[in-house]
């Protein structure tokens, strides 16, 4: 299964670099992995963590946000709230039990095309070796009162 | 004389705080009985299932459904009673949304039949007996409902007609609840009602800044106090809670409780639920409460602050988890 | 509400796109999508026929919804909303699906990369759905031009735009004008002397009536969009009043203080002596500055430093110079900017091996410039240190240029300026020259047939890149040289070349400031630091920024007639727009639904523009259009979804999420 999975990513990437740098690595003809489907926003400043969490129970394996380098924002700090917005959607994300690798915050200027690639290519092999994610699944929402007996567990004395 | 109005009132995977917040309608209660008889409240009444099986469908006039659905019991309940009753009404923020027992969507069913029955300090099972659903005796099998691997609202299972809000929800919006029932004054169905149209700042009694304000450390309300000297520009009143460094959800949580918490100097929980139209409350909260870390752009800055919030989930998702999108943890 | 119907139009881009994509498969699959009305394919949707056929479609079958799924949007999307505006519907009514930037092109497997654009069209169409009609607004256009840098480049499009009857402001951050041509003597490869074409137009700029020059001045911070920029400019305190001072020179005569010290010795030079060579304190920048006005260096000034001499006040018998001048920021409002801040070149004291900065007579090309410019520290003369003559020199090429530990590229000029030094030498001083270079590069009008006349003029060509230069001697000959060693790639050996003078030929490179100058204007700057223009070949010296144009060395290495043509199409693109007299701007941006907005203003300080204000009476937070840039901050942090992006709402974007991972739930 893991082996032929192609995860599918999504990538939200700001007008003004990210999504330029993006269009760069195809003037450049660079090649990377096919895995991942850009969504353009105007800034990183838009990108809400509703879209990412709606992104994963869509089905997707990873999510990618790019925007431009602190400083280098079109819209002055648009990003410099996407930071804080982040960093507190990681932390949430590892308490939901999403491995860190399935989302990343990458600041990709619109010289960097070959930024491009790499993120994508090392985004892509690393997700392919978590595996697929899944969420339709781990939600359980369509077979509502899934159940097993509870188990005896380790620390049991039944186990002992 | 018009008919009196049926109601029931059920809770399922809940505290019994909904039970006790419909109480506090007080003297109401006396007016309550002028027009309606209590079909159904396992709380203060013993009404067996088979009763309820008994009456024809729709028998139920109206049913304050309270509680999440945690196991089988909730589910086959919540199904009868959709039959059993003309308008379903899901009651305080556990029919909502799943409420604070949904948070054991973070945990796996047994990690947490462990904890409650072998690891809690308390306990006294050296046996390690765990519950089962069936056990023999002589007398013949018995069966105990069996526990779900995670806890879902009520509309998860059946249509519901309406929402109440609320852990609880308080008592003035319950009782204009019952008024509006009673007159038959009710909104299309699928409406949240018993809520005001704003968020919780609206009623709240501290105020922001306007300009400037970044958030550099956050603060616990268990651990530090607010400063009520500091005030707001606008208006003079003190100046708001998530302003001082407090993880308040006051900006995303429906107005409704006249800011009860707030009065009492605690910042908002986020009880009354996400504000119209806004799907899921935690992401929204922790996209307004990142927005205002002051991270001058920097990485390294920004994650020190943000550290600094212990458990988002749980903060953000305190009574909202069965309705998040992400709904439980990847195990 | 009616169902949208939806026409999905995919480009084959010639074999762009189609050599890779699938693009039957990518039309068929479109057919299924929701409230597809119609899919179908062409060659080059961009193409009048092409064009033609939406607009048709649009008719015929009544469409309320164009997707074209082809190359990026930041390419075509104009293009494609023109259509629809020809065809009568909303402009805002079209989506683009990139399938060709983001897929065929960057993907090697084609089967891959046709899943990949149906799932971009899936997502273009879930989008579509919910995109709404907007209204663009119409502002003002300031028919004023703001021009930063007053190279040839910005003199060129100061007196291009000040001639057709439009206000001009020429912000120049030295003294004078002139950039870097005004320190030339001759320039390649007519050999026209650089001052003999330069001063006239210098000098046309000081008397326009249509240009304020603010030279010794700084652009400090740009507010405002196209048509309606609010500019600062500080201009710095020269000491002297331009208004009163005529240029005569009495006070750098009287002054005591040297700002460079002549040398002792009368017939030594300075090579590195700045432009001038020995300067006083109060000094003009050179005898052709414009404006004719001379500066004081406040590091040198005997004043400045102990309080007392003033010399040059009593000197100066129209009472021009004041010491407690200060800086002064201006607010200047224009509709356009053009920059043409140039270049600088590269420290070649960078490059140890080569010896400068250690070894005498090892001098940069813009010191040997100065050197031969009449007005330069020499007189234009060609002299070593001692200041004798040289008898043999040495040209050396590409110093940080096509030099991956520095510069990738190759500055364009230097192989044609190397000539031009190569005739200067031995016009001037008959020596003997060695040219070591690695190709020659003279890919210019006029430049091969000056390559050629140089190769007559007798000038050694070794072709080869120069190792290093020492003054070590091996052999006697070499005594009391520099020698310079190299592979000549032609013979196949190394060579040592005593010679009497070396001239590096530095890279040109971006300016020092130009980050922060990027930053300041919104301008993107390209891996080695040149500001980057829209499209490189369609829209040369447009950037991403509207209304702000780029032209000359600041946009990448070029000669001076590359500079001056594109400063006259910037200065041309900035008139086109002036004559239209209005900018249009997108009718998108942020909106705060008044119903639903709490008061809890959070957004407020998220606006970098202050576009929000707080109505203190409803208790609720407001847009102001004329200051919203439509970047959806303040939409993402509304904690009551309160505020609605215009063409990037939630709903459009969960379901072009939902979109481009239609296959990912399968
Ligand atoms: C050694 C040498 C010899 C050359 N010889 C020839 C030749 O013979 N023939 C030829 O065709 N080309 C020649 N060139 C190339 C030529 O110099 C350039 O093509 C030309 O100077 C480019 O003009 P520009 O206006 O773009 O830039 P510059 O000449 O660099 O002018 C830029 C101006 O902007 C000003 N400026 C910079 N930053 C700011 C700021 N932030 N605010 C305000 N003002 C600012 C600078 O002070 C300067 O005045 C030569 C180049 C070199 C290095
Ligand atoms: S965020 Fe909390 S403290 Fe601040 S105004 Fe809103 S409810 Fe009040
Ligand atoms: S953040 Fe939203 S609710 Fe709060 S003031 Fe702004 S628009 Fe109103
Ligand atoms: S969209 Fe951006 S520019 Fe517009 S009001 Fe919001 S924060 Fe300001
Ligand atoms: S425009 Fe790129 S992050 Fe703001």
């Amino acid at each position: 299964m893991t082996q032929n999975f192609e995860p599918k990513i999504l990538g939200i990437f700001c007008n003004w670099c990210s999504y330029t740098g993006a269009d760069l690595a195809g003037t450049s003809r660079m090649k990377y992995a096919p895995n991942m489907r850009i969504v353009r926003v105007m800034c990183s400043g838009r990108v809400d963590p509703q879209f990412i969490l709606k992104a994963y129970k869509e089905g997707a394996d990873g999510v990618l946000v790019a925007g431009c380098h602190p400083g280098d924002c079109h819209y002055i700090e648009g990003n410099f709230k996407t930071i804080g917005r982040m960093q507190i959607l990681e932390k949430m994300l590892a308490q939901f039990g999403i491995e860190k690798e399935r989302f990343r915050l990458e600041w990709i200027s619109a010289a960097e095309g070959d930024r491009v690639m790499h993120v994508v290519n090392e985004m892509t092999t690393q997700v392919k070796k978590l595996g697929p994610l899944n969420w339709k699944e781990v939600s359980r929402s369509k077979d509502i009162g899934h159940c097993e007996e509870p188990k005896a567990t380790k620390q049991s004395p039944l186990n002992k | 004389m018009t008919q009196k109005l049926k109601v029931g009132i059920y809770w399922a995977a809940s505290c019994g705080g909904c039970e006790i917040a419909t109480l506090e309608i007080a003297e109401n209660i006396l007016k309550f009985i002028e027009v309606a008889d209590l079909v159904l409240c396992p709380c203060i009444a013993d009404f067996k299932y088979d009763d309820v099986r008994a009456y024809p469908d729709g028998y139920i006039d109206v049913c304050f459904f309270n509680g999440g659905i945690r196991n089988s019991e909730a589910k086959e309940i919540a199904e009868l009673l959709r039959k059993k009753s003309k308008t379903l009404v899901a009651f305080g923020a556990c029919a909502n949304w799943g409420g604070i027992p949904a948070l054991a969507n973070l945990y796996t069913k047994d990690a947490m039949i462990e904890r409650s029955y072998i690891t809690t300090e308390s306990n006294d099972n050296p046996q390690g007996t765990l519950p089962q659903t069936s056990y023999k005796m002589p007398e013949g099998e018995l069966h105990l409902p069996k526990l779900f691997d995670s806890v879902h609202k009520l509309d998860d299972v059946v249509d519901v007609d309406y929402y109440v809000p609320g852990c609880p929800p308080v008592a003035k919006q319950i009782w204009s609840c019952i008024e509006a029932i009673a007159a038959g004054k009710l909104p299309p169905k699928g409406s949240v009602i018993g809520v005001g149209d704003k968020s919780v700042c609206d009623e709240c009694p501290f105020e922001k800044k306007t300009e400037g304000v970044r958030i550099s450390k956050f603060k616990r309300p268990h651990l530090e106090k607010p400063d009520l000297t500091k005030k707001a520009e606008l208006n003079n009143k003190p100046q708001c809670l998530l302003e001082q460094g407090f993880v308040c959800m006051g900006s995303a949580t429906r107005s409704g409780c006249e800011a009860q918490c707030l009065k009492a100097n605690m910042p908002c929980r986020g009880c009354y639920g996400p504000a119209e139209g806004v799907e899921d409350q935690g992401a929204k909260i922790a996209s307004a409460i990142g927005s205002l870390v002051d991270s001058q752009g920097n990485s390294e800055r920004s994650a020190e602050i943000v550290a600094q919030i212990v458990d988002p989930v749980g903060t953000f998702y305190r009574f909202g988890m069965g309705n998040s999108m992400l709904r439980v943890k990847k195990l | 509400m009616t169902n949208p119907r939806i026409g999905v139009y995919v480009c084959h881009c010639g074999t762009n796109i189609a050599g890779k994509v699938k693009v039957t498969d990518v039309v068929e699959h479109a057919k299924k999508q929701p409230n597809v009305v119609l899919a179908k394919e062409y060659k080059f949707m961009c193409s009048e026929p092409g064009q033609a056929m939406i607009v048709e479609d649009i008719k015929k079958e009544k469409l309320d919804r164009i997707i074209v799924a082809a190359c990026s949007p930041l390419m075509h999307e104009k293009t494609f909303r023109k259509a629809l505006e020809k065809a009568g519907i909303n402009k805002y009514l079209f989506q683009m699906a990139n399938i060709r930037e983001h897929c065929s092109w960057v993907h090697e497997d084609g089967a891959a990369a046709t899943e990949k654009a149906k799932a971009l069209v899936t997502g273009a169409i879930y989008r579509a759905q919910y995109v709404e009609a907007l209204n663009d607004r119409e502002a003002p256009m300031n028919p004023a031009t703001l021009i930063v840098g007053g190279g040839i480049a910005g003199i060129q499009a100061a007196l291009d735009i000040a001639d057709s009857g439009r206000q001009v402001y020429l912000v120049e951050k030295e003294p004078s004008i002139g950039g870097h041509m005004a320190q030339f003597d001759k320039t390649f490869p007519t050999l026209d002397c650089a001052a003999c074409i330069l001063t006239p137009k210098m000098v046309s700029i000081g008397q326009h009536p249509n240009i304020t020059l603010l030279s010794y001045s700084e652009v400090e911070k740009i507010d405002g969009y196209v048509g309606n920029f609010k500019v600062g400019v500080r201009m710095k305190a020269r000491y002297v009043d331009p208004k009163k001072c005529n240029g005569c020179g009495d006070c750098w005569q009287k002054c005591p203080a040297w700002r460079v010290e002549k040398p002792k010795g009368d017939k030594k030079v300075v090579h590195n002596a700045l432009t001038l060579g020995p300067t006083k304190a109060i000094y003009m920048p050179t005898l052709q500055s414009v404006p004719n006005v001379p500066v004081i260096d406040k590091k040198s000034c005997i004043y400045f430093k102990n309080g007392k001499c003033k010399i040059c006040v009593k000197a100066c018998q129209k009472d021009a110079i004041n010491h407690e001048m200060t800086d002064v920021v201006m607010d200047i409002d224009v509709g356009n900017i053009i920059v043409t801040t140039g270049f600088k070149t590269f420290d070649v004291s960078k490059m140890p091996q080569y010896g400068y900065g250690k070894l005498p007579n090892v001098i940069s090309s813009i010191e040997f410039e100065r050197m031969n410019c009449s007005s330069g520290a020499t007189g234009g003369q060609v002299l070593c240190q001692n200041g004798e003559a040289p008898k043999s020199i040495a040209i050396l090429h590409c110093i940080g240029s096509r030099d991956k530990e520095h510069h990738e590229y190759c500055s364009r000029v230097c192989c044609m300026y190397a000539l031009k030094f190569a005739h200067l030498v031995k016009e001037k001083t008959g020596a003997q020259v060695y040219d070591f270079y690695i190709d020659m590069r003279a890919a210019g009008k006029g430049y091969e047939e000056f390559y050629n006349r140089l190769l007559e003029e007798g000038v050694r060509f070794i072709r080869g890149k120069a190792a290093s230069v020492t003054d070590y001697a091996v052999f006697p000959e070499e005594e009391g040289k520099l020698i310079v060693r190299c592979e000549d790639t032609l013979v196949g050996k190394v060579r040592r070349i005593p010679v009497d003078m070396v001239v590096l030929c530095s890279a040109l490179e971006a300016n020092a400031d130009a980050p922060e100058f990027a930053r300041l204007l919104k301008l993107c700057q390209g891996k080695e630091g040149w500001f980057t223009e829209k499209h490189p070949k369609l829209a040369p010296v447009s950037t991403a920024s509207d209304g702000i144009y780029i032209a000359g060395c600041c946009q990448g290495p070029k000669d001076i007639p590359d500079t001056v043509a594109q400063a006259s199409a910037a200065a041309a693109q900035v008139l086109t727009a002036i004559a239209k007299g209005k900018v249009q701007i997108e009718g998108v941006g942020a909106e705060i639904i008044e119903e639903k907005c709490t008061g809890c203003k959070i957004c407020n300080d998220m606006c970098p523009y202050k576009a929000i204000e707080f109505d203190a009476v409803k208790h609720k937070s407001k847009v102001n259009d004329a200051l919203c840039k439509a970047c959806g901050t303040c939409v993402a942090a509304c904690p009551c979804g309160a505020i609605k992006a215009k063409h990037f709402t939630d709903e459009q974007i969960m379901h072009e999420i939902e979109g481009v991972l239609y296959d990912a739930k399968l």
